[in-house]
């Protein structure tokens, strides 16, 4: 059970996935009891992750599976997990199931394969977060594509089309470089050692000569800023948000941008450490993070459409975790991290706020509301919280991941985070502004006099991840420790003398003092 | 130590009520579920729940306030007269490296500190907020939300006591935000109306852009200390070797410098006070709890909380005199001319939160905390008397349209005179002694020219106040004759008295140097501040007091208050005939002071429409057209390849291809002719040929 703990997560939804596949379309409510079924039991099969996670571990990654798969390439079936991938798994089951059951009542056509399609979705994004081979990381990367394209497709709104191709072939664009870049190591690798390989340990032993790490870093690093998104490689995000259904907004918020984060975390920079902390590199992709962070949230604040206005804010919130990681320093890194699961928390609660709306009125547009408070009054408050977590309200969430970022990145200069305290002045604005044009105010509009408020299912959707955001307001130690050692393993890589340097304990390093303190 | 080792409790309880009001209010309170500014007075029934709102909130505060006095009396038990408890470790994990030492832990613990200047805060904010609480009960009793009312302000209590009682900066700036929240769900309290969601809004942002500078302010005290809990601060300082920035703008005047900007937002200075006038837009209640005698103060109990690093860092220590000067005076003009009762108060506050900053400025912190304190009692008893006034003429607040009033509500004139004479300066009244502790302290550090701004702001308080007053309660009736004026009913009496007789005793904690010739010198308020407040002036200046010089200037501004009150009797106690301010200024110069000088036009047109919604809109425009129209333009593009490709492919590619297929098919066009797949024909070819071939034998 333990050691095949990881296929067991991410085959959950897959297996989901086929018994919906048997049972007749017409049986709606079936299916949809079958798949919140399958989805909770996905969530329920990756808490053990948690208890048996060992922070203290000095693995590099835990529940490791491996075997061969293909063997004339070096591609195998190499998963494992570290806290990293641990809180992002917890952030996919928790979020993947919490959208499925919010589609409840607002998906009523083709039932039955929107549904198979979210399994289809969540099992490739869990595998993503978990593959340790490059090869087998490529695969569901590029595989977790088609769901989503689909979804976007299908069940969006009037753009829908529009809005999937230009995701899709946005995406892909980057991956091609993706792509290019992985082989290129992966024969670098080969032609040094004799082997072939994917496995990401082995790939990182590889010497590569600067200028060729260089090439290939932007080539990693752009699939996966296409991803985040990071300014200017951000347009396919408001389209896709604005078109998708609620629940693919939420998934797209909460995992699917997670990703480009993940990526940078686990392949580019740790496998290009040289090419990573290059100043040069540095100085543009700061300088790149906080145009986005100004940028996204000037662009948030003068949307019109109520989806469009959250999906900017979202180029402005991963600016700052893409800042904060380029601080290569613990505090960045993590917290740049910690506020890629904020943001996987507080946007996607942004976007079911729309849903419950979106689904009673068919409206997207900001002025299609005014003055909801006076009808809906625990819908105002779940607003509320959600709206504070996002922009950062000391005591939820936001606030700890802002901060830990701007610690990394004052340590590093103190004018970036000069620069990136604009966006939290920023983010209040546009987010205070839509607030006061959806909820607040007379009621004017006749259409609106009929909107009800939340009943329990909606509420049920929506605690959970309002649980999540207080707990990291309140006491983020276990975020952190979780953290420690992975973030401190991506340090060492792009500046072995971090530790020794600043006299810090290195976290690694902890099992091995206090022996020694034993042995003295 | 039952209440010391409680002191985490003080908070709580308000968060309780809080908690209780959000979950479980609408059921308490059904019929108010949605807010409506009514002041209607028909009759009313309180029902059982809404009964039990007004024990329960009012009384949590109350709890906070014996656990605090209780922890306070132990508190002078305890050796150095501080007391910490700390909960737990909020944020920590991460180790970073700092230029002040190899390795720091960053830590911020969930922890609380009592020691004096957190004593005093404590002691206001409970206090004058127990009070009210009790006056909202009557105040609200008609609005709409009673049980959200009561709620938001039990959670602006918590919000409170965790920034006054934190023991570090980053706790404190848990309460610094939560309390801007609480001010922000309290200003748009009638939220259905624009005007308020208009001013919340504002109130917020505003506070944002201080708020920025404050958390960078921490980062930098961080990495410039290695510590952001108040106790280990002075250490850290003398362990670093820190000298006075004298020459230099060095790291401690810029953290010190974010620090105030931080301030000036929340305490409404100058550039940032636009914020505060707008705050009136909340029910009274909440304008003389937050916006004038708890949360704009915050800014002041910061800074002198900060002092020891403030008296280091000489060039901040004078922006913030000049800042606080400025403030003073700048407001002070404004609120000459306003005709809304509450305008003319946030004015005042603003102003006399300048006087504090002044204060703070030359160095006499503890005296900035003293006006805070006495502030604290006269302004939330004028704020809640303006309430009173509002609620007896029908929710009306222009001063044009009352009058006369003093007979009509006798408790709420005789209170609100009290208040009055109290912030006018005149002597033996709470506002006397902290207010000329402040002149002194500014004239004795040899700032002249503040000291001028300081003394005529004085003038113009006494001014605004009895113009306020006889404009309201003297002179001839304007009221509107429909409405029914009465008196207010005891629940907002009576905190109206209790505060009356603190803002006529609490200034007796502190009384001026020079009061040692008449033996009345005290100086408790000092000493009891002594360990906490860094006290510059009391060290360097020595003790060669100017006794005369103090008595002269003490005289002067009691004159002048006197003068401001005698000028505004003459003007406005007797009959109305036009607007007297606007005859003795000129219009254009009372146009000016009325329109507040554009200061929220100029702001409104270069940050909101010019860098917000315009920056905003060109750069939705570039994002829209520029980058989409980038990304669209590929997909034109590799579109338009393919349309070519296509016409390629059909018609070279393909024709070629075809045109083979074609020349194939017409070379062989005879041979089809010829292929026709009909029996009868091959037959007739058969015959033909036989005989084509017989014939050719035939005739060979």
């Amino acid at each position: 059970m333990k050691e095949h703990i990881l296929s067991i997560v991410w085959l959950t939804p897959l297996v989901g996935m086929f018994i919906l596949l048997l049972l007749p379309k017409e049986a709606k409510n079936l299916i949809r009891l079958v798949a919140n079924v399958a989805a909770f039991v996905g969530f329920l099969v990756s808490l053990p992750l948690v208890f048996w996670f060992d922070n203290a571990s000095t693995a590099e990654y835990q529940f490791v599976e491996r075997m061969s798969w293909i063997p004339s390439l070096g591609a195998e079936y190499y998963m494992g997990i570290d806290g990293i991938s641990l809180l992002l798994i917890m952030l996919t089951t928790v979020v993947g199931f919490l959208s499925i059951l919010s589609s409840w009542t607002a998906i009523d056509n083709r039932v039955k394969e929107y549904y198979s399609f979210f399994l289809f979705l969540q099992a490739a994004m869990l595998a993503v977060f978990m593959a340790l081979d490059l090869f087998l990381f490529y695969v569901f990367w590029e595989i977790m594509l088609v769901p989503m394209y689909f979804i976007i497709g299908i069940w969006g709104h009037a753009r829908r089309l529009y809005a999937a191709i230009k995701f899709f072939l946005y995406t892909l664009a980057g991956s091609v470089l993706l792509l290019l870049a992985m082989l290129a190591l992966y024969f670098k690798h080969a032609e040094q050692f004799g082997v072939y390989s994917f496995a990401i340990e082995d790939l990182m032993r590889t010497q590569v000569p600067l200028d060729m790490q260089i090439w290939m870093f932007w080539g990693f690093f752009i699939a996966f800023a296409i991803k985040v998104p990071m300014f200017p490689l951000h347009t396919w995000l408001p389209d896709a948000h604005t078109e998708a259904p609620t629940a693919g907004s939420v998934i797209l918020a909460g995992v699917l941008l997670k990703m480009g984060i993940y990526g940078m975390v686990r392949f580019s920079i740790p496998l290009l450490p040289e090419a990573a902390s290059d100043p040069s590199t540095v100085q543009l992709i700061a300088a790149l993070s906080i145009i986005g962070i100004v940028y996204g949230a000037l662009v948030s604040l003068m949307q019109k459409n109520w989806k469009k206005l959250i999906a900017y804010s979202s180029v402005s919130h991963l600016g700052f975790c893409t800042l904060g990681i380029i601080a290569l320093n613990p505090n960045g890194i993590a917290g740049g991290i910690l506020q890629g699961i904020n943001h996987g928390l507080s946007t996607p609660l942004l976007f079911l706020v729309i849903g419950i709306v979106y689904e009673q009125r068919h409206a997207l547009e900001i002025a299609d509301y005014g003055g909801l408070a006076n009808r809906m009054p625990v819908y105002t408050v779940i607003f509320l919280i959600s709206m504070l977590a996002s922009m950062g309200m000391p005591g939820l969430n936001g606030f700890i991941g802002e901060f830990t970022i701007l610690r990394g990145v004052f340590e590093h200069d103190p004018m970036w985070a000069a620069f990136a305290v604009l966006g939290i002045v920023l983010g209040a604005a546009y987010l205070l502004w839509l607030f006061q044009r959806t909820m607040l105010g007379p009621l004017t509009n006749p259409k609106n006099e009929t909107l009800r408020d939340m009943n329990p299912r909606e509420i049920c959707v929506m605690l959970p991840l309002i649980a999540w955001c207080f707990w990291i307001g309140l006491y983020p130690k276990q975020h952190f420790e979780i953290l420690d050692k992975p973030v401190a393993r991506i340090v060492e890589r792009v500046d072995p003398e971090y530790y020794s340097r600043n006299g810090i304990p290195n976290p690694l390093n902890e099992g091995a003092q206090v022996a020694k303190l034993v042995q003295d | 130590m039952f209440f010391l080792d409680s002191i985490w409790l003080i908070p709580l309880f308000p968060l309780v009520g809080a908690a209780l009001m959000l979950f479980f209010g609408q059921r308490l309170d059904p019929q108010t579920a949605h807010g409506h500014a009514d002041h209607g007075h028909g009759d009313h029934h309180d029902s059982p729940g809404k009964k039990l709102i007004s024990v329960l909130c009012p009384g949590m505060v109350l709890l906070s306030f014996i656990f605090s006095a209780g922890a306070i009396v132990q508190l002078q038990g305890v050796e150095g007269h501080a007391y910490e408890v700390v909960k737990f470790t909020w944020l920590a994990g991460l180790k970073t490296a700092t230029s002040a030492g190899p390795l720091v832990d960053f830590t911020a613990e969930w922890g609380y500190l009592l020691d004096p200047l957190s004593s005093v805060m404590i002691m206001v904010v409970t206090g004058v907020g127990f009070l009210i609480h009790i006056y909202s009960i009557g105040y609200m009793a008609h609005d709409g939300g009673y049980y959200r009312f009561f709620g938001y302000l039990n959670l602006f209590i918590f919000f409170m006591l965790t920034l006054v009682l934190a023991n570090n900066y980053l706790l404190l700036f848990v309460g610094w935000e939560g309390v801007g929240l609480c001010s922000y769900l309290l200003i748009g309290f009638y939220f259905h109306k624009q005007s308020a969601s208009n001013a919340a809004n504002k109130a917020f942002l505003v506070n944002r852009i201080g708020d920025a500078a404050f958390v960078l302010g921490m980062l930098l005290m961080f990495s410039t200390l290695g510590t952001i809990t108040f106790r280990e601060i002075g250490p850290a300082l003398a362990a670093g070797g820190f000298q006075a920035e004298t020459a230099t703008f060095g790291a401690l005047s810029v953290m010190t410098l974010l620090f105030f900007i931080g301030a000036t937002g929340k305490s409404a200075q100058l550039p940032l006070f636009v914020w505060l006038p707008d705050a009136m837009e909340g029910p009274t209640p909440v304008s003389a709890l937050i916006h004038a005698a708890t949360m704009v103060t915050a800014g002041v109990y910061m800074v002198a909380r900060s002092s020891a690093i403030y008296v280091l860092a000489p060039k901040t220590m004078m922006i913030v005199a000049v800042v606080g000067g400025l403030t003073a005076i700048f407001a002070a003009t404004i609120g000459l001319v306003q005709h809304d009762i509450k305008r003319v108060l946030a004015y005042s506050t603003v102003s006399q939160l300048g006087y504090m900053f002044l204060a703070c400025g030359v160095g006499a912190f503890w005296v900035g905390v003293f006006h805070l304190y006495t502030h604290a009692f006269f302004k939330a008893l004028l704020f809640l008397c303006s309430g009173s006034v509002i609620h007896a003429v029908g929710g009306e607040q222009d001063m044009r349209k009352m009058g006369a009033l003093k007979d009509k509500i006798p408790w709420t004139y005789r209170t609100m005179l009290v208040g009055a004479i109290a912030i006018a300066g005149v002597p033996g009244l709470a506002g006397f002694f902290s207010k000329d502790e402040i002149l002194w302290q500014v004239w004795s550090t040899q700032h002249q020219g503040l000291w001028v701004m300081g003394f005529i702001t004085a003038g113009f308080t006494s001014f605004y106040m009895f113009r306020l007053i006889f404009l309201t309660f003297h002179g001839d009736n304007r009221v509107d004759p429909s409405t029914h004026v009465h008196e207010s009913p005891k629940t907002m009496i009576i905190p109206l008295v209790v505060l009356a007789v603190a803002s006529v005793f609490a200034g007796w904690a502190a009384t001026p140097a020079a009061f040692a010739d008449i033996g009345l010198h005290i100086t408790a308020f000092e000493h009891m501040l002594e360990p906490v407040v860094a006290m510059p002036n009391a060290h360097g200046g020595g003790e060669h007091h100017d006794t005369g010089m103090e008595w002269l200037l003490m005289a002067a501004s009691v004159g002048l208050a006197f003068a401001g009150i005698f000028l505004a009797k003459s003007m406005f106690a007797r009959k109305r005939d036009g607007d007297a301010m606007e005859k003795s200024l000129g219009s254009g110069l009372h146009r000016l002071l009325y329109n507040k000088y554009y200061v929220d036009e100029i702001y409104g047109w270069l940050f909101v429409d010019g860098f917000a919604k315009g920056g905003g809109a060109a750069l939705s425009s570039f994002d829209t057209k520029v980058i989409d129209g980038g990304v669209n333009g590929a997909g034109w593009l590799t579109r338009a390849i393919s349309t070519v490709s296509i016409w390629w492919d059909t018609w070279i590619v393909d024709g070629a291809v075809r045109l083979t297929a074609f020349l194939v098919k017409f070379a062989s066009y005879p041979m089809r002719m010829v292929e026709t797949g009909m029996v009868q024909n091959y037959a007739l070819f058969t015959v033909a040929g036989v005989l084509v071939i017989l014939g050719y034998y035939m005739f060979q």
